[in-house]
């Protein structure tokens, strides 16, 4: 049997927990070709370079082989199913100019100055709202589970308000997001019989999804009503109106990565705190730490470790290597916010550290659109968890994870308190 | 004791007991402070500054400032770090006696110093016609009170504005003027807004977009005088082509002149262009031999740049006033080998007309440019300055975010044209002529400036060979 690379090590579920020490093998060759020709970039600097190259595309439709397409043995890539439903690209999945034009047009709907300046910080009363509630809801219990109890209401019940999607229909597109994600591996795994059956199961997830946007838009067209969807579907701006499809698949993206990766943000941030308990303390005497606190955990735990539809649209000289035209690369957020090269004792948790500009929401012009609401999100309820809950204690370390690797968290984080203050 | 410890000894005494005086209470002259006690200086610290305020952030003023945004008194400089400084603020530094090491001010005190740092930076150059730069009516736009002024004339909303020069100020002024709804008449001797910073055909597209928002833009031709009412305010504004234009403001914004003057007579390199320097921010003197006590950061600075053939290079940029004045002040508290140097690939920005500009780089010193990315119609692009096959600078118009990629091209100096983009390629992509005007040729000022050599100002004495 062919030795597995320090990246498929990295990828497999048994190291879903841990894979800083696969990622460090892995930085000794920063930028590394996988068996299945995919192009893996490690160290910081390198992602940097790239993320600022106008020769890399983040459109899957100029990949002539796409990423994970061998390793599955198929010719058909892990991602297929998503694709195939998702015929539209979103802002994540094009290349200028059409990427610039749609960012554009959503701006104004989210953080945009000067049109929306305030629509983020106008939501701080209500995420304390949410999270004093779900506090309140843990007082009597001994155990709760820091995901189920804590990390997962809170985006979801905002990314709804934000983008004004009923939240009774959480339990539904919830489901869908998840059959999905638990088909997509890039690993050695993507071929087992297990991750292959369920690929039908997300095919069908995705499209369901896809339907229940569109009926959505359908809606805010005929009625418009309260939130970013409606207010992109009645656009009447001097760029026009995005089509359809293309609204759809946006707000596909946007309903999953606004809930999905604040959630384990969340989640991680308090096991991260839990393991530290000289840092839980800190943050608890000086909760102004809050703000640089949530950065280092950020850089500590990235909630995406990498990005899968990057590929190279012309040969590109990199590290002495040459990532040739049309090879997919992956860029190893979670990697490069533990390189040692950019960050003093990169393993180590300083709520205080100072030059910390980590890849947590990536750079150029895919920088994470959620960011901002993002970072208010988790102040919030981390600040809360810290300040409000007593004497907390790690139940299972480490605690089970999900199955996917790009969304890495944990399924769930079980926590002994002895109560909950005012 | 080795003389290594000697030195030691003296550079640890330096840093407690010595004294340093920073002349310049701007930019520059706060960052070298709070580095200097960053640093461990905990000696005695005199900030020397003309104006009565406290150092304050001068890109806001010709943008959110004049649009009545923000008012000018609320543009003061963050504090990284207490500085424990002596301020004397209001009150100009007028001469330096290098032999007794004092800084004379211009209430006749004398201030002694064993390290000088000069962050004088630079002034508006007025209209040069005394009486009529005295109309009421004409501004210049440098400090917080110009701004405060101007935006007063601004909002009490003139019939038509005059902006005299269009570089990067005078085109921010015309902005603004347009987003308040005010007429303005833009006169710019060059044949283009922007082209001593960016060339002529960047220019024409600035050009273009002036005119699209409105301004009465005339290249070409120079103001030969102003005339003003019988109450002393000023009306109307004369070409060089014989034609007037009635205003009730004029906006003089011809470039800057470095503040030197207070330098003559104390025989360091210090004249028209600026103090020249080391990269590492020591001063020279007249005949090209470094300062052991003397630096110089900021917009007054000048000194060779590593990438550009060692070219002398005066910035007027915000990041440089910073980084030069770090520098500075970390090499006055240490000796050999512990001196970092200045190498800041200069970089500016400016909003105008509803655009993001943004530069890489000294397009100056590139002859060739190449469109990248983007579409020059839209007016949402990026592209190459080049030099003899390689690339020395960069420019975008809202495309900000591919400048770092351009930024390691320059540091790597990488070929010209540049790699292909692998989409969003401009239709044309052929490098053509820059179109940089004539040194010689009058405009508004760029604020990178290649300050080379100049030769007829030359006053060191040589030495008779020996024979």
């Amino acid at each position: 049997m062919v030795e597995e690379t320090p990246w498929q090590q990295a990828l497999r579920y048994a190291n879903r927990a841990n894979p800083y020490p696969f990622y460090e093998e892995l930085r000794k060759t920063p930028v590394s070709r996988q068996p299945d020709g995919t192009f893996v970039v490690s160290t910081y600097r390198e992602i940097v370079a790239l993320l600022h190259d106008p020769r890399v595309s983040s459109d899957p439709r100029k990949c002539p082989v796409p990423a994970g397409a061998q390793a599955q043995g198929s010719g058909e890539s892990v991602a297929e199913p998503i694709r195939e439903v998702l015929t539209e690209p979103n802002i994540i999945t094009c290349d200028p100019p059409e990427h610039d034009r749609d960012r554009r047009m959503m701006m104004p709907h989210f953080v945009g100055p000067p049109h929306a300046p305030q629509l983020i910080c106008d939501l701080e009363p209500e995420i304390r709202r949410i999270v004093g509630g779900l506090l309140d809801d843990m007082k009597g219990k001994t155990r709760i589970d820091a995901v189920d109890d804590f990390a997962y209401p809170l985006p979801v019940t905002v990314i709804c308000k934000v983008l004004g999607v009923p939240l009774e229909d959480e339990r539904r597109f919830h489901h869908w997001i998840e059959t999905a994600l638990d088909a997509l591996d890039f690993g050695p795994e993507a071929a087992s019989e297990e991750i292959r059956s369920r690929q039908a199961g997300a095919r069908q997830a995705v499209q369901e999804f896809g339907q229940f946007a569109a009926d959505l838009l359908d809606r805010y067209a005929r009625q418009p009503g309260p939130g970013m969807l409606s207010a992109l579907v009645n656009e009447d701006g001097p760029e026009g109106r995005m089509s359809k499809g293309v609204l759809a698949s946006n707000a596909l993206l946007l309903i999953f990565a606004g809930h999905e990766t604040t959630v384990n943000l969340i989640a991680h941030s308090v096991l991260t705190l839990l393991r530290h308990p000289d840092a839980l303390e800190k943050l608890r005497r000086r909760p102004e730490l809050i703000v640089p606190g949530v950065e280092e955990l950020l850089r500590l735990e990235s909630s995406v470790q990498f990005w899968h539809t990057r590929s190279a649209v012309e040969d590109i000289d990199i590290a002495g290597t040459t990532i040739p035209k049309g090879a997919p690369i992956f860029l190893a957020y979670g990697s490069a916010n533990r390189d040692p090269e950019r960050f003093t004792d990169p393993d180590e948790l300083d709520l205080e550290r100072r030059d910390n500009q980590h890849l947590g929401f990536s750079q150029g012009i895919h920088f994470c659109f959620g960011a901002p609401l993002a970072r208010l999100e988790v102040q919030i309820a981390v600040g809360e968890f810290v300040r409000r809950v007593q004497n907390p204690r790690l139940v299972e370390d480490p605690p089970p994870y999900r199955h996917n690797q790009i969304f890495r968290g944990p399924r769930h984080v079980l926590v002994d308190i002895d109560g909950i203050r005012d | 004791m080795t003389l290594r410890a000697t030195v030691a000894e003296l550079v640890r005494e330096f840093r407690a007991s010595g004294r340093i005086v920073i002349v310049g209470a701007s930019l520059a002259g706060l960052r070298a402070a709070e580095t200097l006690r960053e640093e461990g200086f905990t000696g005695s610290l005199t900030i020397i500054g003309d104006e009565p305020y406290e150092p304050y952030d001068r890109p806001p003023l010709s943008k959110q400032v004049l649009k009545g945004w923000v008012p000018a008194d609320h543009t003061k400089l963050p504090r990284m770090r207490e500085v424990d400084a002596d301020w004397r603020l209001g009150v100009a530094a007028t001469g330096l006696d290098r032999a007794t090491k004092r800084v004379r001010l211009a209430d006749g005190e004398q201030v002694p110093y064993d390290r000088l740092l000069i962050a004088t930076g630079t002034r508006a150059r007025q209209w040069p016609n005394p009486t009529e730069a005295a109309l009421q009516g004409v501004h210049t736009i440098r400090s917080r009170d110009d701004a405060e002024q101007l935006q007063k004339a601004l909002a009490e909303s003139p019939s038509r504005v005059v902006v005299i020069g269009a570089g990067f100020i005078g085109s921010e002024v015309a902005s603004v003027c347009r987003e308040l709804g005010i007429p303005v008449t833009v006169v710019e001797r060059g044949s283009a807004p922007l082209v001593g910073a960016l060339g002529g055909v960047i220019g024409e597209i600035a050009a273009q977009m002036q005119r699209d928002h409105g301004v009465d833009l005339r290249c070409g031709l120079g103001v030969s005088s102003l005339e003003g009412d019988s109450g002393g305010h000023v009306r109307r504004a004369h070409l060089s082509d014989g034609t007037a234009v009635d205003a009730d403001v004029v906006v003089a914004s011809l470039g800057s002149i470095r503040n030197v003057e207070w330098l003559e007579g104390s025989g360091l390199a210090a004249g028209f262009w600026g103090v020249g320097c080391d990269a590492g921010g020591r001063v020279f003197d007249i005949n090209g031999v470094v300062t052991d006590s003397i630096y110089v950061a900021g917009d007054v600075a000048r000194a060779p740049h590593v990438l550009y053939e060692y070219q002398f290079l005066a910035m007027e940029h915000w990041d440089n006033a910073v980084f030069g004045a770090e520098v500075a002040a970390h090499n006055m508290v240490n000796l050999e080998p512990h001196y970092h140097p200045h190498l800041l690939l200069p970089g500016f920005w400016s909003g105008q007309f509803g655009v993001n500009i943004k530069s890489v780089g000294v397009p100056p010193f590139g002859d060739e440019i190449v469109f990248t990315q983007g579409s020059v119609q839209e007016r949402r692009f990026a592209a190459a300055y080049g030099h003899r096959g390689r690339i020395v600078a960069a420019v975008t118009f809202d495309h900000g975010k591919w400048l770092e990629y351009y930024g390691k091209l320059i540091e790597r100096s990488g070929p010209f044209p540049p790699p292909p983009p692998g989409w969003d390629q401009p239709p044309d992509m052929k490098p053509m002529p820059a179109e940089f005007p004539d040194p010689r040729v009058p405009t508004a000022v760029p604020d990178v400036v290649l300050t080379g050599h100049a030769p007829s100002e030359r006053t060191a004495e040589f030495r008779p060979r020996r024979h």
